[in-house]
């Protein structure tokens, strides 16, 4: 094995039809439309800029406290609060082309119908690299059950989208990890027609305040991210990862270093977000990219795509 | 954050020479001030962006610190680059794992800075008198700003509140920034016992203040604002609201503020504040998301 260089690592990742500069990318909720990230670094250096989840309708959100830190992570609990669809039309996503980003438009319904609808808007916009479908929303059309969490559902909300989504758009289906398998949910989602899957959402969490003796979280319940829920998505990829072999994955959950994109390459995911590290140093996604390609370097590896599933090899170290 | 990467100091490609830097600075000096610990740390580039009423987010921790989340300050001084490299300023109380860890800093350690982050106060264009009130370490940004307003030709009164003697910050300083200076404890340790609330109609009224600028928790925000209503005057507050980036992208500090077109809206206190006017802020909905606030049509989430 020769001597590589960081400069020598080839990070040209391919999702379905989208084809990235690398395989880094944000996460959705953690870096807004990308405006603010770029006053510490060119939003266009990154694999993808994925936009905060939009629905159809502008949104408030939930009550404040939103947030609470716990060990090596967060309790988020935001409540999709955000602009609307025409106005993220009108303003964030022309922003992102014109400063030359590659944007993976998250979308987040409340009903089938608003799904179909969003993935058209979307979807028909030049210059959208992939969808993200978020489906860990209450489905009122089924008393408020998230889609996510049962395997028929998410498949009818990602059929929704993928039906009016054009052909050539990528469409990738974020997953929750608080589900009896996540191997189920990725196959029924597969099957409904989606080009790949993110993994993993939020875990469901709960902090309670010891003054006021009750949840701290304006919403109860909140959504735990960061390095605390590193070990669950690295599982969740693997695991699906082996169960439908050649699926696209994007790995999210804890990324702080490069280390850690490399970690779920390994694991089978093509693509990494990060996302709540970009609270800790906003500078993130950028330091990610130059440390995974010294992390690949070093361990002889030419292309992020070779080490893409090189944990499942049986024999480690040979390639 | 890696101490060593490019991203030290990064400044915006897109905004050379505005907005927020990441600095990776080094402490110079860590103080006791009564309750409260006052930090000087060198961070390059900082001073010369920054105005009264910005504030600067700082990481708790080293690379791997379980504590994520920024820990937000008003900025207190700032030194521009000299001899020494420039310098930022801040008032910490040492109440939590994250504020602990700032205050137990050694000259020379390394803390990473963002900033100078959110809307500094609106100075008043007319040489008009002025009242600056500050509860506890919230009057930590009102010194720069007496300076900036006498500059102006305005008279910058001070009222600093706090419940003990041990909790009031810059009293001793108050007296060279202000044109007069009022304090009140609640313990009658210094000062008027009572609030800052109890002297603030008369010294109003006496001195025929046209803007009433404040700084502290938000239930003296609220009553600063209401004094300063009743009299006529202009109100200025600097909120203080829980943040998890500070710089705008994780929409967890949000407030309900009235927009200028009378819809209330869930703003976000670290970009479209932390100074608000007065009269904007709902501060009888904080914590709630008030009826008819913009985009509450829709069903909301059930926890």
């Amino acid at each position: 094995m020769t001597a590589l260089t960081p400069a020598d690592v080839d990070l040209t990742t391919v999702l379905a039809d989208a084809h990235l500069d690398n395989p880094v990318m944000t996460a959705s909720g953690c870096a807004a439309a990308g405006q603010e990230l770029h006053q510490f670094f060119d939003v266009s250096e990154l694999g993808a800029v994925v936009t905060k989840s939009v629905m159809r309708d502008p949104r408030s959100g939930r009550p404040t406290p939103r947030m609470a830190e716990t060990p090596s992570g967060m309790l988020n609990s935001i409540g999709l609060q955000g602009p609307g669809i025409t106005a993220f039309l009108a303003r964030d996503l022309p922003w992102l082309l014109q400063h030359d980003a590659r944007p993976i438009v998250s979308i987040a319904g409340s009903s089938l119908g608003e799904y179909a609808e969003l993935a058209r808007r979307v979807g028909n916009t030049p210059g959208v690299a992939a969808l993200e479908v978020n489906i860990s929303c209450p489905n009122v059309e089924n008393r408020g059950s998230v889609f996510a969490c049962d395997p028929f559902q998410a498949a009818r909300a990602v059929a929704a989208v993928r039906r009016d989504t054009p052909r050539g758009v990528p469409v990738f289906a974020k997953l929750s990890p608080d589900v009896t398998s996540i191997v189920e949910v990725a196959e029924a989602v597969m099957e409904a027609g989606a080009d790949g899957l993110v993994l993993i959402n939020t875990l469901l969490g709960m902090h309670i305040d010891l003054t006021t003796l009750r949840p701290l979280l304006g919403g109860g319940t909140g959504g735990l991210s960061g390095p605390a829920i590193r070990p669950v998505a690295v599982r969740a990829v693997w695991q699906v990862a082996a169960a439908l072999p050649g699926v696209p994955i994007i790995g999210v959950g804890g990324i702080r270093t490069g280390a850690d994109a490399l970690e779920f390459l390994l694991a089978g995911a093509s693509a990494v977000q990060v996302g709540t590290v970009i609270f800790n140093d906003p500078s993130a996604p950028r330091r990610v990219i130059a440390e995974l390609r010294a992390d690949l370097a070093v361990r002889g590896f030419a292309k992020a795509s070779d080490a893409v599933g090189f944990a499942h090899r049986s024999t480690p170290g040979s390639t | 954050m890696t101490p060593g990467t490019a991203v030290s100091r990064r400044r915006t490609t897109a905004q050379a020479g505005r907005g927020p830097l990441q600095v990776d600075g080094e402490v110079f000096s860590v103080k006791r001030v009564g309750d409260y610990f006052h930090l000087t740390i060198v961070a390059d580039g900082i001073a010369e962006r920054t105005r009264p009423g910005n504030f600067v987010a700082l990481s708790v921790g080293d690379d791997t610190s379980a504590n994520l989340l920024r820990r937000a300050f008003s900025i207190y001084r700032v030194k521009p680059a000299g001899i020494y490299g420039g310098t930022v300023e801040i008032i910490v109380a040492a109440h939590g794992p994250g504020t602990s860890w700032l205050a137990s800093r050694h000259r020379h350690d390394r803390v990473n800075v963002v900033g100078p982050l959110g809307r500094p106060f609106a100075l008043p264009k007319q040489p008009v008198a002025c009242a600056l009130v500050g509860g506890g370490y919230g009057s930590a940004p009102l010194f720069g700003l007496a300076e900036k307003l006498r500059e102006r030709s305005c008279t910058a009164h001070m009222v600093l509140g706090a419940s003990t003697e041990a909790r009031l910050f810059g009293a001793l300083e108050a007296k060279r920034a202000a044109s007069s200076v009022t304090v009140t404890t609640v313990d009658g340790s210094v000062g008027i016992k009572g609030v800052v609330t109890d002297p603030l109609p008369t010294l109003l009224a006496r001195h025929d203040i046209d803007v009433v600028y404040s700084c502290g928790p938000m239930g003296m925000l609220r009553a600063v604002t209401s004094v300063a209503t009743q009299h006529g005057a202009w109100s200025q507050t600097a909120v203080e609201e829980a943040m998890a980036c500070g710089v705008g992208v994780c929409m967890t500090c949000v407030l309900p503020v009235v927009g200028d077109d009378n819809i209330t809206r869930m703003v976000r206190s670290c970009v479209e504040g932390p100074v608000f006017a007065g009269d904007k802020v709902r501060w009888d909905a904080i914590g709630t998301v008030p009826a008819g606030t913009y985009g509450t049509s829709v069903p909301s989430r059930r926890p």
